[in-house]
């Protein structure tokens, strides 16, 4: 039985990746506030049934999805989300063919760290559909493993691996459309699936062109 | 076994790979072959670190006014000392 005076002390510290987590969830700052403290409140209210020991991280995160969905899916305002099915074989790592891309990753430092801004990537990421967005969230900026990320939304693992995998597409074009969009890459002139086609074929451009 | 087959066997569970959720001897096969395909190994590097790269421009920070009231609403739960 955890002991509640100890609660402050060992849940705070994770407030920060909570309320990273609500802004993807909600795409609301006010709504993320929100759901940030109802969710310390519940969780101090239910600490008594938290084993002390086990996974707080993945605890404090059950909660939140919780009562996300209980309370702000129903509210939630619904900017454009992408369709997922057709991205089936979207790998930004092919759009950027192949070789080029091992190169801009390792020839200057952060060459690919500076091709997308932040809000570039939490919006690809807010673009995703809920149950993708909230899998590449919990896996790729949380860490969580498949069994915990299961456990947090209360799915099979099998669903977490498929909306992962799907997710991580959709999340891949978003940031393939946003450098195209920013002249950092060639719009390719069929939107085709090949995964093989360069995307450096000259097209007609408009607007200054990047690196 | 052709190249080929390793190679598309190693792209389909490169995520799983990264994850860190294979088996361990999958793992091992998988590393194996990565260290045998250039092309393969740029492609894990690359998703490696773009993983690396979104996970690091996805953080914000709790303003301290929330910060602040969490702290207050907590402390008014408190039951009372004895």
């Amino acid at each position: 039985m955890a002991d509640p005076s100890r609660f402050v002390e060992q849940a705070m510290p994770f407030m920060d990746s909570l309320y990273s987590a609500a802004l993807r969830m909600t795409r609301n700052r006010a709504d993320a506030e929100d759901l940030v403290q109802e969710t310390y409140l519940k969780a101090y209210r239910a600490f008594d049934s938290f084993t002390e020991g086990t996974n707080l991280k993945a605890w404090l995160y059950r909660i939140l999805t919780n009562t996300f969905i209980n309370t702000y899916r129903s509210r939630k305002r619904r900017p454009e989300e992408q369709e997922l099915d057709d991205v089936e074989d979207f790998y930004l790592y092919r759009r950027l063919g192949g070789i080029e891309a091992a190169q801009i990753g390792r020839s200057a430092e952060d060459e690919l760290f500076d091709w997308f801004t932040d809000t570039e990537v939490k919006d690809a990421l807010e673009s995703l559909p809920e149950q993708f967005r909230m899998a590449v969230l919990l896996a790729d900026v949380e860490g969580f493993s498949y069994k915990e990320i299961a456990e947090i939304l209360d799915v099979p693992i099998g669903t977490v691996m498929s909306r992962l995998h799907r997710g991580r597409r959709g999340l891949q074009k978003r940031l393939y459309e946003f450098a195209v969009d920013r002249g950092l890459l060639d719009r390719p002139s069929s939107d085709g699936n090949g995964d093989k086609e360069s995307t450096q074929t000259p097209t007609g451009v408009e607007g200054s062109r990047g690196a | 076994m052709g190249e080929h087959g390793d190679c598309d066997d190693a792209i389909h569970e490169l995520y799983t790979f990264l994850d860190g959720e294979l088996t361990e001897s999958r793992r091992v096969e998988i590393g194996r072959h990565l260290d045998d395909c250039p092309p393969c190994f740029n492609q894990f590097d690359f998703e490696a670190e773009l993983r690396q790269i979104i996970a690091s421009k996805c953080r914000d920070t709790v303003p301290e006014s929330l910060r602040q009231r969490i702290a207050e609403v907590l402390d008014l739960e408190r039951p009372p000392s004895a």
